[in-house]
């Protein structure tokens, strides 16, 4: 009983990552209509120049302090994130506004080529770490419970927090400042926001700043637990099925569509592994997705498409 | 000047209809087709066969059912790696398995087994469309990625998980030299092509394009889409099947199941969007440009003298690959097709513009 449960928080943590990826792609689908394939190198550019700078700074400005590395790294991450997202709305989505879907989806994927070879070009390609700072030990937590306890990672729970913490930020962003309110006015019609007088160029920017934002945060934290290197891109893609899942325009749908995968996929690797062979992790999560499709394709929390084909 | 149709009358509905109703446009594709099939294999070395020549066919054959998919039927898909792998491992199968089996036949068997796997992440689109089916044909890519790793009798038990094929025979005649198998893929290329081509003139394409143009158009003037979608994907995959036969069992010999992960997926993408959706020759274009970029862009600083790392080059491939997919959106979303046909309307009223 304590392995399963193991199992299942190590899903749980997995699936945070997965949704901190899916909060981004959310936040762009709401406010632009863009579905944003390029989320995953987004994350992927954020945590390659957070962990580069991070071990650059100290050598450049001559200091030794981690935390301050880390705080530098991560300021500076923020803002190359937020020029990212003025150069997109520029140069990307507003010649391109008033197009398909599909054509913008196409036009995140150039995006996504562009980032993953700039990143590397500028940043490197080899295998990086982030150091936060945080011991490695395992934590053994309910002894009393189980026999044994369960094994926890203390990096886990560090990305659970922060989760959180930017979960927090993000709602209360939303809920109580003007600008958060203006994301949630074109979230809900861009027409009708436009003719109050919100800019929405310059909401496209903000939600793209706030996706790169959290962008940096989850690669941070993956980059922490699995060292930044190019996979990040690719496994950042499961963020497509989990907000297949959650439905494309629903914040908690995001998490809890994150959460569902990320345990749905350790288990099925438990449990249906040894039955059809391992590996199973890769594409459970597509799997998944399609069958909801099928059934539910607004997702559990989205809102009901009425387009019907 | 000599770029006209001046005189060249169409006196009944056949010849109006023709594919090439300009007499010199009929004349040039001779032309080609006599350079490609004479003229080049009498000057071309071995490397520009390997490097170039085979893989721009087998991938303008990918990239042209892909087109009959996304340009055509505007049903997006991100997971064409995955039957193009569908086709090759099946038709190692059956090469391997069944020796004596025409190599031809157990192409068109790999190219249906593509067909039904087609079909099968098809149906959602049935439900779903956009970017919801992006998702589905992703799950296709994963999904085939994992099947092909481990389930071992599509790779014949090898241990590794790599295949090689036999020495192949078409009609008698060997496929080992490279020249025996550019004039191959050639045959098979212009075979499928001109029946494209007919295609979507046709009824069938037709009502392709009027599910892309508006679905519910299409359905209000008589089209079912359930039929025209799925035959688009049958159609499409057959073709990404074929092209995924010939890539692993002619051009690469030899193959992992990583020879058909998303990079592929999203090159062939990367083709059509340069090239032109929606077009034939498009297609061709976008492959062209494809396979020989990434070649330009090593020798190019080499014979500048400008030392630039393997890695370096590769990043900057990917940078110029997503620029540039940027840029064609912006500026040409029809692609080198739509460049190259506002072309030869120039050509038309040269040198006397008006």
């Amino acid at each position: 009983m304590g392995f399963f449960v193991e199992v299942v928080i190590g899903g749980l943590m997995a699936g945070v990552l997965y949704s901190l990826v899916a909060l981004g792609f959310v936040l762009i689908f709401k406010a632009s209509g863009v579905f944003n394939f390029a989320q995953g190198a987004m994350v992927l550019f954020a945590a390659l120049s957070m962990a580069r700078l991070s071990q650059w700074l100290p050598q450049w400005l001559g200091f030794e302090s981690l935390f301050l590395a880390n705080v530098l790294a991560f300021i500076i991450s923020a803002a190359l994130m937020y020029v990212v997202a003025v150069l997109v709305e520029r140069l990307v989505l507003r010649p391109l506004v008033n197009q398909d879907g599909i054509i913008a989806l196409m036009a995140t994927l150039g995006i996504t080529y562009f980032l993953d070879g700039f990143g590397q070009t500028v940043w490197g390609s080899n295998i990086y770490r982030i150091d936060l700072g945080i011991s490695k030990d395992p934590l053994i937590i309910l002894e009393s419970v189980f026999e044994g306890g369960v094994l926890v990672n203390r990096d886990d729970i560090l990305a659970a927090f922060m989760a959180v913490v930017l979960v927090s930020v993000l709602a209360i962003f939303f809920q109580k400042t003007a600008t958060g309110r203006a994301l949630r006015a074109v979230a809900d019609d861009h027409q009708a926001a436009q003719s109050i007088g919100i800019p929405l160029n310059r909401i496209w920017v903000i939600v793209w700043a706030v996706a790169g934002f959290t962008a940096l945060v989850a690669g941070m934290v993956w980059g922490s637990k699995l060292g930044v290197q190019f996979s990040l891109a690719t496994l950042a893609l499961k963020a497509l099925p989990v907000v297949i899942l959650g439905g494309f325009t629903s914040i908690p749908g995001a998490i809890i569509g994150g959460l569902i995968i990320g345990v749905g996929e350790k288990l099925a690797e438990l449990y249906l592994g040894p039955i059809i062979g391992g590996g199973l992790e890769n594409w459970f999560a597509y799997a998944l997705a399609l069958v909801f499709l099928l059934v539910r394709p607004q997702g559990l929390f989205g809102e009901r498409i009425i387009d019907r084909v | 000047m000599f770029y006209r149709e001046n005189g060249q009358f169409k006196t009944s509905y056949r010849s109006d209809q023709q594919v090439f109703p300009i007499l010199q446009d009929k004349w040039a594709m001779l032309g080609l087709l006599v350079v490609a099939f004479v003229l080049v294999p009498m000057v071309a070395s071995d490397y520009v066969y390997l490097a170039l020549l085979i893989a721009f066919i087998i991938l303008s054959l990918a990239a042209l059912g892909l087109n009959l998919l996304v340009g055509y039927c505007g049903q997006i898909s991100l997971g064409s790696a995955a039957f193009m792998a569908t086709g090759a491992y099946i038709t190692y199968n059956v090469v391997t398995r069944l020796p004596g089996t025409p190599l031809v036949l157990a192409m068109v068997v790999g190219g249906l087994a593509a067909m039904l796997a087609g079909l099968v992440f098809g149906i959602p689109s049935l439900r779903i469309k956009g970017l919801y089916l992006a998702v589905a044909t992703l799950a296709a890519q994963f999904f085939s990625d994992w099947v092909f790793a481990r389930v071992g009798w599509f790779t014949n038990y090898a241990p590794s998980g790599a295949v090689s094929v036999p020495p192949l025979h078409a009609f008698g005649l060997p496929v080992i030299e490279p020249w025996q198998k550019y004039l191959f893929c050639l045959t098979v290329v212009l075979i499928l092509g001109v029946l494209a081509k007919n295609l979507v003139r046709g009824h069938i394409g037709r009502s392709w394009m009027a599910i892309r143009d508006m679905d519910v158009a299409a359905e209000v003037i008589g089209i079912r889409p359930m039929y025209a979608k799925l035959t688009a994907f049958a159609v499409s995959s057959f073709y990404i099947g074929i092209a995924g036969a010939m890539w692993g069992l002619i051009h690469l010999g030899s193959w992992e199941p990583l020879a058909f992960d998303i990079t592929r997926s999203l090159n062939l993408l990367f083709m059509i969007i340069i090239g032109g959706m929606g077009s034939i020759m498009g297609s061709f274009f976008g492959a062209a440009f494809i396979v020989i970029l990434p070649i330009l862009l090593n020798q190019v600083p080499q014979a500048l003298g400008i030392p630039i790392s393997v890695a370096t080059a590769t990043h900057l491939e990917f940078m110029i690959f997503g620029a540039l997919i940027v840029l064609f959106l912006v500026l040409e979303p029809h692609g080198l097709a739509r460049l190259w046909s506002i072309g030869k309307e120039k050509m038309r009223l040269w040198p006397f513009p008006h």
